[in-house]
């Protein structure tokens, strides 16, 4: 689409009255005006409520382009720029690329010249030169909700004063992170936070990096907040385009989100893809509104971040104990030669075979991680000699679900996987192996992820945790220390059961 | 020098040979992995729609040629008005997200991907006496796409590009039966009355399904007195 300048006015192209002023692409225009709010339009509530909160492309809006630009010229909706020029080159405003590469350029039937677009977040719909994102000039208003939470639960003493830290967090519009080991309850935690916050009128967002995860949690807070409107985004969800005060959602989604949200909460923080994709991180600074608050929730905040928080510089509160009050199992090393010799000629170590005959001999599940999907084949098709109903998980397996769920119903003995399933796993009365904890792979917040499956019900509080190595790595000293600091930590504030 | 793959944009070391260093021959776009996902159709094939036989039931086939094309030709408004079609790639999952990238998120950068494959695999059918013409989009779907997927395809071949068709505007094809597309009328017309008197014409299009639309196309121009039409598309469903 392009548009005309005409009385320091924007008018799209196909609206244009006079002939012969020269259309432009929006990004070759240098000031964009915007109008202030006309107080006695009749503005259409479906479009409005459609546009809340969000920066969207004109594809994306089920409205014809005549209803859209009257509320432009009435101060209701901003049209922005959706690429814009850098000394560097360009810059994608949806979802903040820079990088070169990630931009590429074909003649467009659109506005008839030459247009760069954005390929990094291009899935969600192409942004290009003449791209405009429509934006509400209506700032989101959150509705009053007094007693949403209906849960009837009780919180373990760590999880409390965490839950009290969020509180504070949320009416005071301030940072937090939620530190809590893997198996303390982080969720429930959050639950007085959101309570408080509905209270007090304000917009919730729950992301994560992980669709899984966004389909975990949204029954469960539909359970406890039974009669709040809640919706979950995700690739293909059924709630796109609908608004409500609670949102859980994963991080990519958010890119459609413009200062919409009074409290952002980030699951998993440190997760992939999340960590290291500043696009995500960019989404979600601006899919909160000014001023708002951010509680991060992690089991394995990156070093920086514990350095961070040691040194003040970060708001912290920590959850050293699990819901259970057990502490939690410490990994023990296990020098295991050179194992991928041994793979190579079909066999393995003798003391990883000798911990897994154990386990299939003493009926008690296990998941094996190793570092590489090629590995992961190899070693599946050495283990099916010992038990045919062994199996292998990997991040492209088609399969990767039903052999979850097969495990989980107590079907297959033992599950070797890749990092995949490091996280949100949770199988009761497990043990766990790695093969191969030198890999640089399994870094320290990967070790206690995966540590963290064990143990995690409160039938079954322990269990074995045993790293197979080719030489020590800081990584691993790392995971054993964090573990034991944490439990240090729960036995001085009394967080743990006393037998 | 690690690159970014053009399609799954993971970093990757390009293979380099002696006829990278003696032949000026481009370092490859795509990683390994993507790069081997493309499968070409090789082997035996349907010689009048390019299908591969391999994997394709018996009973799909008679001699040289399958059951689709022999339908088309017992019937007396459609035989013979394609002469042939040529197809680079198979269409499996991986082309189909691929080309779904591509033509419908439309990120136009990945038909560089398809270049040396596509300009190869035409010559080796066709050559530059053939008049080069795009299936062409709408004016609605054009405007919606912002490109024409055809076009760019045969931009890749470096010839002349005839654009002497148009195209209504009509319900998306794929969510018709075959009976429903056949029945369909016509939705290409010439873009100017012109005669093709003499020509051979390749349609490029990006997949070849039933074959439904580029025969639409072909009557057109045979009815513009066309000596021949055939098609060459990227892959092949």
């Amino acid at each position: 689409m392009r548009f005309i300048l005409e009385n320091n006015r924007l008018i799209p192209e196909p609206l244009a009255k006079v002939q012969g002023k020269e259309a432009m692409p929006i990004s070759c225009f240098e000031h964009l005006p915007s109008f202030p709010v006309h107080p006695h339009f009749s503005f259409s509530t479906e479009l409005l409520s459609f546009l809340e909160g969000k920066q969207l492309l004109l594809d994306e809006l089920p409205f014809p382009i005549e209803l859209i630009h009257a509320h432009y010229e009435q101060g209701y909706v901003m049209y922005k720029k959706g690429i814009t020029k850098t000394t560097k080159g360009y810059r994608c405003e949806r979802c903040g690329n820079e990088e070169a590469h990630l931009f590429a350029s074909f003649f467009c039937s659109r506005c008839q010249q030459p247009c760069p677009y954005c390929r990094k977040c291009i899935t969600m719909g192409r942004v290009s030169a003449c791209t405009p994102l429509i934006v509400s000039c209506i700032p989101v208003r959150g509705q009053m909700y007094d007693d949403a939470l209906h849960w009837h639960g009780t919180l373990s003493s760590g999880q409390q004063s965490a839950a009290e830290a969020v509180v504070q967090a949320i009416e005071h519009n301030d940072q937090l992170l939620v530190w809590a080991v893997c198996g303390a309850g982080k969720t429930e935690v959050l639950f007085p936070g959101i309570h408080r916050a509905l209270q007090l009128g304000k917009r919730v967002c729950i992301a994560t990096p992980r669709t899984d995860v966004v389909l975990e949690l949204a029954p469960r807070f539909k359970q406890v907040f039974p009669h709040l409107p809640v919706i979950a985004l995700y690739g293909g969800s059924e709630d796109r385009g609908k608004t409500a005060p609670l949102v859980i959602s994963t991080t990519h989604q958010l890119l459609r989100f413009y200062k919409a949200f009074d409290v952002m909460i980030i699951d998993e923080v440190d997760a992939f893809p999340y960590s290291v994709e500043p696009m995500l991180q960019y989404a979600a600074e601006k899919a909160r509104k000014e001023p708002s608050s951010v509680i991060y929730l992690t089991a394995t905040p990156n070093r920086q971040w514990q350095q961070d928080v040691k040194e003040g510089k970060r708001k912290a509160v920590t959850i050293p104990a699990r819901y259970h009050g057990f502490p939690l199992p410490v990994p023990t090393f296990e020098w295991c030669g050179n194992w991928r010799k041994a793979v190579k000629k079909q066999s393995l170590p003798r003391n990883v075979l000798a911990w897994i005959h154990d386990r299939l001999v003493g009926g008690k599940q296990a998941f094996l991680f190793v570092p590489h999907i090629e590995l992961l084949e190899k070693i599946v098709a050495i283990l099916k000699k010992l038990n045919s109903n062994i199996e292998g998980v990997h991040a492209e397996d088609p399969a990767r679900k039903e052999k979850v769920a097969a495990f989980r119903k107590g079907e297959l003995p033992l599950l070797v996987t890749t990092t995949i399933l490091e996280r949100g796993v949770t199988v009761p009365n497990i043990d766990v192996a790695v093969l191969g904890a030198e890999d640089r792979i399994f870094t320290e917040g990967a070790l206690v992820q995966i540590a963290g499956r064990v143990g995690r019900s409160a039938q079954y509080p322990s269990g074995d945790v045993r790293f197979f190595h080719y030489g020590k790595t800081k990584e691993m000293m790392a995971a054993k220390q964090h573990i034991e600091k944490m439990n240090k930590e729960a036995a001085k504030r009394g967080l743990l059961k006393t037998k | 020098m690690t690159h970014s793959c053009l399609i799954c944009h993971a970093p990757y070391h390009p293979i380099v040979t002696w006829q990278h260093v003696l032949t000026l021959k481009n370092l490859d776009i795509l990683c390994e992995k993507c790069r081997r996902s493309f499968l070409f159709i090789s082997g035996e094939m349907c010689e009048s729609c390019g299908r591969p036989f391999q994997h394709l039931d018996s009973s799909y086939r008679q001699g040289p040629v399958c059951t689709d094309c022999i339908r088309w030709q017992e019937d007396d408004d459609w035989k013979d008005v394609l002469t042939k079609n040529r197809s680079v790639y198979l269409y499996n999952d991986f082309m189909k997200e691929v080309v779904s990238l591509w033509k419908f998120r439309g990120d136009y950068a990945i038909v560089k991907a398809f270049e040396e494959d596509f300009s190869r695999e035409f010559f080796r059918h066709f050559d530059d006496t053939f008049l080069i013409a795009p299936i062409p989009l709408s004016t609605e779907r054009l405007y919606e796409r912002g490109f024409n997927q055809a076009k760019a395809l045969a931009e890749l071949l470096n010839l002349p590009i005839h654009d002497i068709l148009t195209r209504h505007h009509h319900e998306k094809q794929s969510k018709k039966s075959r009976r429903e597309r056949l029945q369909t009328e016509n939705v290409f017309q010439l873009a100017e009355p012109i005669s093709l008197a003499n020509q051979r014409i390749v349609l490029i299009d990006d997949i070849y399904t039933t074959g439904t639309t580029l025969r639409h196309a072909a009557k057109v121009l045979l009815e513009a007195d066309a000596a021949s039409v055939s098609s060459f598309t990227l892959a092949r469903g």
